[in-house]
């Protein structure tokens, strides 16, 4: 038995919260009413001071831990660091993981039910925000009746989610562990959301994002979306690693998989359409490209954070190339000019933007350090 | 580059400490670039209530900062400070790492940029054991204080005491105050050959 099943939260199971007063978008629509899905692992205590929120990116839900059957291949997504006396321990801190706005694992979004149509939202369904999350999220905290979060934690897009937690709610957050993350996205790296959406948009079974009612799957443009991502998740050192040129079984002078990592490709895009909603990856594709809390300040990330009074952990990976570095440290310079509490850490690792995700004994060691040095009141 | 928290092996440090602590106002900001374990800080919050970063390039330093609250910066000096305002601390230091510096000019004008004020200590290559090191046997020191071979040694810019006199005038770098102290004890009389930590205090002129 690993380590990892005997630290575990064991089986688990989702809850659906149902908020009926509307909430108004970014973008100016209302949304009249929204389910949002989520798991917790831990206990809140008494003084309901010891929550922390985990975020999930682009493709994540809220299975963040254990199980929901014995029999289950895999573990929540962050199942490496959650659980009792992992670094992210549920013996002292009450976990909260959720599906965001336009997920498809159980929250409202495109591919559910609509209560007023009783049809699924399909294109009708809203471009939602970080900003727009927090906000459901926040939500979320007020129906469990948690005033402030311990803290909150996510990589890539869900750290944006945790810096924007503390841009937006202040008084609501003491810590956030923003990891692998950016203030904004770079040109290029909205670039490859836009080729991944062009996958998904020119697909014929697209239908302008009604394929539900033709019971259509534009699994091709996901399938393709897909594969694009995970090239930029992985650095070429990583890929060269796991791969290299090795050939699948002899060259065949052909457009079947001939090399190792097109198979990898191929069963990763197959995997994720199969299982994957393409209005949201739509959706969650653009609230990476609209994230840019700078943008009413002027550019300016320092006036940006100016209401802030979060202490932070800023985490970045040095292999890292959708998220660099150098996004993260201008985040910490931010922090600094507003004389906050952080600090930062670069990792030194091979795999890329998946590198968040990896149980690194350094990173994972790090965040246990800092985890452990939070007060819960 | 070793690992080791103070690339010198000073038993003097915590006089070290001591001076700077006085050259530090209560309540200020504190940027120590090379904090190491973060002791310097430590030292400095629970004595002066100081705001304090530190910035540590080496993983198991890096985590004891973390380990024991200091606030810490993950980079490498040789990068330059870009990731710091102008002006936005009270006091920068440098302590016993600028002899370990490949670009010495940058990191000081970088520091000055960053800091109101600057401290900077080093170990005096002129001190005299140094000199009778080179002098009688032939070979380049190793001591306590230096306690590397020419061929693994990180110190690629030892320099004397005069030496960094003259770097602060060819620069135009106002010096506050200098103490030289050597096992703990402050040396006035012919600093550079019986001191062996030179410290200063700097500031833009």
């Amino acid at each position: 038995m690993s380590e990892n099943s005997l630290n575990s939260v064991g089986i688990v199971a989702p809850q659906t919260a149902h908020f009926s007063e509307p909430l108004t978008l970014k973008n100016g629509e209302v949304l009249p009413q929204f389910d949002l899905v989520y798991e917790t692992y831990g206990t809140l205590n008494a003084s309901k001071s010891n929550a922390v929120l985990i975020c999930h990116a682009l493709s994540g839900n809220h299975h963040a831990a254990g199980k929901y059957a014995e029999t289950d291949k895999n573990a929540g997504w962050w199942d490496n660091l959650i659980g009792p006396n992992k670094a992210l321990d549920t013996n002292k801190f009450f976990v909260i993981g959720l599906n965001n706005l336009a997920g498809c694992h159980g929250s409202s979004g495109p591919s559910s039910i609509n209560p007023e149509s009783k049809k699924p939202y399909g294109a009708s369904f809203p471009i939602v925000t970080v900003e727009d999350w927090v906000n459901s999220q926040a939500r979320l905290l007020d129906y469990l009746g948690i005033k402030t979060l311990a803290a909150v934690i996510g990589g890539s897009l869900g750290g944006m989610q945790a810096l924007q937690w503390t841009i937006a709610y202040p008084d609501r957050v003491k810590h956030a562990l923003v990891i692998a993350s950016a203030p904004n996205l770079t040109a290029q790296n909205m670039a490859f959301n836009e080729v991944a959406r062009q996958a998904i948009i020119t697909d014929p079974e697209f239908y302008e994002g009604d394929y539900y009612a033709h019971s259509a799957v534009p699994r091709r443009g996901l399938r393709i979306a897909r594969m694009l991502g995970h090239i930029t998740y992985l650095s070429d050192d990583a890929m060269g690693e796991k791969f290299g040129r090795k050939v699948k079984d002899k060259i065949k002078y052909s457009f079947d998989v001939e090399f190792e990592m097109e198979s990898y490709l191929r069963y990763q895009g197959d995997k994720f359409a199969g299982e994957f909603d393409a209005n949201t990856y739509l959706r969650m594709t653009r609230a990476l490209d609209y994230y840019d809390p700078a943008l009413e300040f002027g550019g300016d990330l320092t006036a940006a954070l100016s209401k802030v009074k979060a202490q932070f952990l800023v985490v970045s990976f040095t292999s890292d190339w959708r998220f660099s570095p150098d996004r993260s440290r201008e985040i910490v310079k931010a922090l600094l000019d507003n004389e906050l509490t952080v600090s930062y850490a670069e990792v030194t690792a091979l795999h890329g933007h998946d590198a968040f995700l990896m149980p690194d004994a350094h990173y994972h060691t790090i965040l246990r350090s800092y985890l452990q040095k939070i007060e819960i009141q | 580059m070793k690992n080791n928290v103070y690339i010198t092996n000073s038993t003097t440090y915590r006089q070290d400490f001591a001076i700077i602590a006085g050259w530090v106002g209560f309540g200020s900001k504190v940027l120590d670039l090379g904090c190491g374990d973060g002791e310097l800080l430590t030292y400095l919050r629970t004595s002066l209530e100081i705001k304090g970063y530190g910035v540590e390039k080496d993983d198991t330093n890096w985590l004891a900062c973390l380990q024991n609250g200091t606030n810490v910066i993950q980079m490498d000096l040789e990068d330059g400070l870009s990731g710091f305002e102008n002006q936005s601390f009270d006091t920068v230091v440098l302590s016993q790492t600028l002899q370990a510096m490949h670009n010495t000019e940058e990191i000081v004008k970088e520091m000055l940029r960053v800091g109101r004020e600057v401290i900077v200590t080093f170990p005096n290559f002129g001190y005299w054991r140094n000199r009778v090191q080179i002098a009688s046997g032939g070979h380049m020191p190793v001591s306590k204080d230096l306690p590397y071979q020419w061929y693994d040694t990180p110190n690629v810019h030892l320099c004397t005491i005069n030496d960094f006199d003259k770097f602060c005038n060819n620069y135009k770098i106002s010096v506050i105050e200098r103490k030289v102290i050597t096992d703990g004890i402050e040396v006035s009389f012919m600093p550079n050959l019986l001191g062996n930590l030179a410290m200063y205090r700097l500031k833009a002129s």
